[in-house]
């Protein structure tokens, strides 16, 4: 039986077909996946059966405007390629995730953030058109202007709404091919979250690692990351090489990645900053996708996969709130290394677009018996101080859960019965959300 | 270079096509869909607005009285061509050609009757000006009579022979012929198929064909471990090519 899997590595059956021509091959297709780089089941089939479309290879750059930064391409155009090609013009793209391997037409579906989120909200917010085709295979090219339901519910839709074929977006010029980046090691969880709301007024991207292990009085220790594109003064005189890339060569053993693994990891990355506050130029690559550096990571949590946890703790919650969860899920405790913590700016237009005012926090965890009680009590917790969880890493989430922490949600399904009455784009992730016919 | 890739728009074809372009060479997409052309041509000056803006020209293998239209359009927007690629071609499983015999009938006419026709007219219009080179895919699967690509395999045999006939007569001419035969290669072509050992990506084919291009080679297995294979396959008994479902 074939199978299709995300990153996370947990399979569905089905296959999927590929070809240059995305606009015919989408034809009668009930999902297009791109690189399967989100976690979860969001680019899964529904039904073994299914058409499942792959964007891969349509990926032509259709139009570039060099005065206003206007890019026009199909969907399947990765941000590897993009990248590569707009950084030496002096451009890049607006928002960028945490990895490089993922296609435009997926940070839409997604409504991807990144650590200028404080500053530049998601992705969705610099797209200036999509072209889909529908649920009825019409092809439709939609914006702010023209069906701005289908546009706002194409953003971060998990492609539910219909099959982005181009994105029209817009790119940021850049003053050198340098980050200007400031670090600091910071001892807990409060020091952690004064820190990151000090820094977001003056600088425009920030993220931190924490240690989701540490309990007690170093719960939440990390390293605070805080950047700015270089000014040409500050950059070295070299451009930043192609990144090194390393492989995880095979799958490791379940047992590889576990506590005692995870801890030491944990110490070892912490203590690996030296100096309590560090600052220089960075290489782009190593800034914006770290984890880029070692590729097919994923299988270092062996055959049983994984998923991530990431929420946001609305700003209303406090710090206090911050807090509590990072006791949930310390008490909870699935072994997993290092966690994200990342503070997002106000929502975005996207119907179900993830960020919202407050701390985002993402968490690796390994499949394990206990796995599902560990995401329903987080979760509880998180429709307690009304937060909500990213779609593009989630694969555990109880329908009603979604449904308590998603007030958007009615809004969004009545969009989707509009475009597509019979909901016959679907994917695994919407058959266990949404009840769509399995 | 000044190139005519013909099947510029998917696959081998395109990867050459950018590949050529990358390194500054003008290049002239051939092909049947026009909105893929378009975008390819687009894809190729927005990836390279250094270079001239990329022309392109309806061309269809099926239909061989559009072959000289397309080269002369080709010849107008280059301000002459001097090589022309030809990775354009029809692929159908053993199975599906079995149950089709019009089907049979159509690839076996495109990939080699037609293809040998495109290829004397652009080999005319080459060694007119002095010469130049011709890259045309043929395969490993025209290498020797095997059960699963009995017919598509015959079409790219004929095409073979004749590539390395004409390199015989016409190198001394100028023209460097380069028969490319690509093992299994990942596309959209080979999408519904189990991938094999040794399976190629269309990028670092890609590669080698320029590469070879630059040497003047006349024939090229790609990946280059597909020569190997090819060895032995051509020299097992036939009693053993009975027996295997190679």
């Amino acid at each position: 039986m074939d199978t299709l899997t995300g990153w996370g590595r947990l399979p569905e059956p089905g296959s999927e077909q590929i070809d240059e021509d995305l606009e015919t091959l989408t034809r009668g297709a009930v999902l297009t996946r791109g690189l399967g780089r989100s976690y979860g089941d969001s680019s899964l089939p529904a039904n073994a059966a299914d058409k499942i479309a792959n964007s891969r290879l349509a990926n032509r750059i259709l139009s570039f405007d060099a005065n206003s930064g206007v890019l026009r391409a199909e969907a399947g155009l990765t941000l590897v390629d993009l990248v590569s090609l707009m950084m030496p013009r002096g451009w890049f793209p607006p928002v960028v995730p945490g990895t490089k391997f993922v296609t435009l037409g997926g940070m839409v579906a997604s409504d991807v953030h990144g650590k200028n989120h404080h500053r530049e909200g998601c992705f969705g917010a610099h797209v200036r058109a999509l072209r889909i085709r529908l649920a009825d295979d019409r092809l439709v090219e939609c914006s702010p202007q023209s069906d701005p339901d289908l546009f706002y519910g194409s953003i971060g839709g998990m492609g539910l709404l219909g099959h982005i074929l181009e994105v029209e977006c817009v790119m940021r010029r850049i003053p050198s091919r340098w980050i200007w980046m400031e670090r600091e090691r910071v001892p807990d969880i409060g020091a952690f979250l004064d820190s990151i709301s000090q820094a977001a007024p003056q600088w425009p991207m920030t993220m931190g690692w924490i240690d989701c292990l540490k309990r007690g009085k170093s719960m939440g220790r990390g390293v605070l990351m805080a950047g700015r594109w270089a000014t040409a003064e500050e950059s070295p005189a070299s451009q930043p090489g192609s990144p090194l890339r390393i492989a995880v060569p095979v799958e490791l053993p379940n047992w590889a990645l576990n506590h005692v693994t995870a801890r030491v990891f944990n110490a070892a990355f912490y203590w690996s900053h030296l100096r309590p506050r560090a600052s220089g130029a960075m290489a782009p690559d190593r800034f914006f996708f770290p984890l880029d550096a070692i590729l097919e990571w994923n299988r270092a949590y062996g055959a049983r996969g994984f998923t991530q946890y990431q929420c946001v703790v609305p700003r209303a919650a406090g710090p206090a709130g911050v807090r509590e969860f990072m006791e949930r899920l310390t008490t909870l405790g699935e072994a997993s290394p290092l966690c994200v913590i990342k503070d997002c700016g106000p929502e975005g237009a996207g119907l179900l677009s993830f960020p919202m005012e407050g701390t985002s926090i993402a968490v690796d965890m390994p499949v394990s018996a206990n796995l599902q009680r560990v995401v329903d009590g987080l979760n509880e917790f998180i429709i307690s101080v009304g937060g909500r969880i990213y779609l593009t890493k989630d694969r555990f989430t109880r329908p009603e859960h979604f449904r308590a922490m998603e007030p958007r949600l009615p809004r969004f399904l009545e969009v989707r019965a509009k475009w597509d009455p019979a909901r016959r784009l679907r994917s695994a992730q919407s058959r266990r959300l949404f009840g769509d016919n399995a | 270079m000044k190139a005519v890739v013909f099947g510029g728009t998917a696959g081998i074809g395109r990867a050459v096509a950018q590949q050529l372009a990358a390194r500054g060479d003008a290049v002239f997409l051939l092909g049947r869909d026009a909105s893929g052309l378009e975008r390819s041509a687009a894809d190729l000056t927005a990836r390279h607005p250094q270079q001239a803006r990329a022309g392109w020209a309806l061309c269809d293998l099926e239909d061989p009285s559009g072959f000289a239209g397309a080269l002369d359009a080709a010849d107008t927007a280059l301000g002459g061509f001097d090589s022309v690629v030809v990775t354009a071609a029809m692929f159908a499983t053993q199975a599906e050609l079995e149950a089709d015999v019009e089907l049979a009938r159509r690839l076996t006419t495109a990939n080699f009757a037609n293809t040998v026709t495109f290829c004397e007219l652009a080999r005319k219009r080459l060694l007119a000006r002095g010469g130049g080179w011709l890259t045309v895919l043929s395969s490993v699967a025209g290498d020797r009579g095997r059960k699963p690509v009995a017919i598509y395999g015959a079409s790219k045999a004929g095409l073979s022979a004749y590539l390395e006939a004409i390199d015989h007569k016409f190198r001394a001419s100028g023209l460097w012929v380069l028969c490319v035969k690509p093992g299994f290669v990942k596309t959209a072509m080979t999408a519904g198929l189990k991938a094999p050992p040794f399976a190629g990506e269309p990028d670092g084919v890609a590669r080698d064909i320029v590469a070879a291009m630059d040497r003047k080679k006349p024939l090229i297995y790609t990946p280059g471990i597909w020569r190997l294979v090819m060895l032995v396959i051509r020299h097992l008994p036939r009693f053993v090519m009975r027996k295997i479902e190679f």
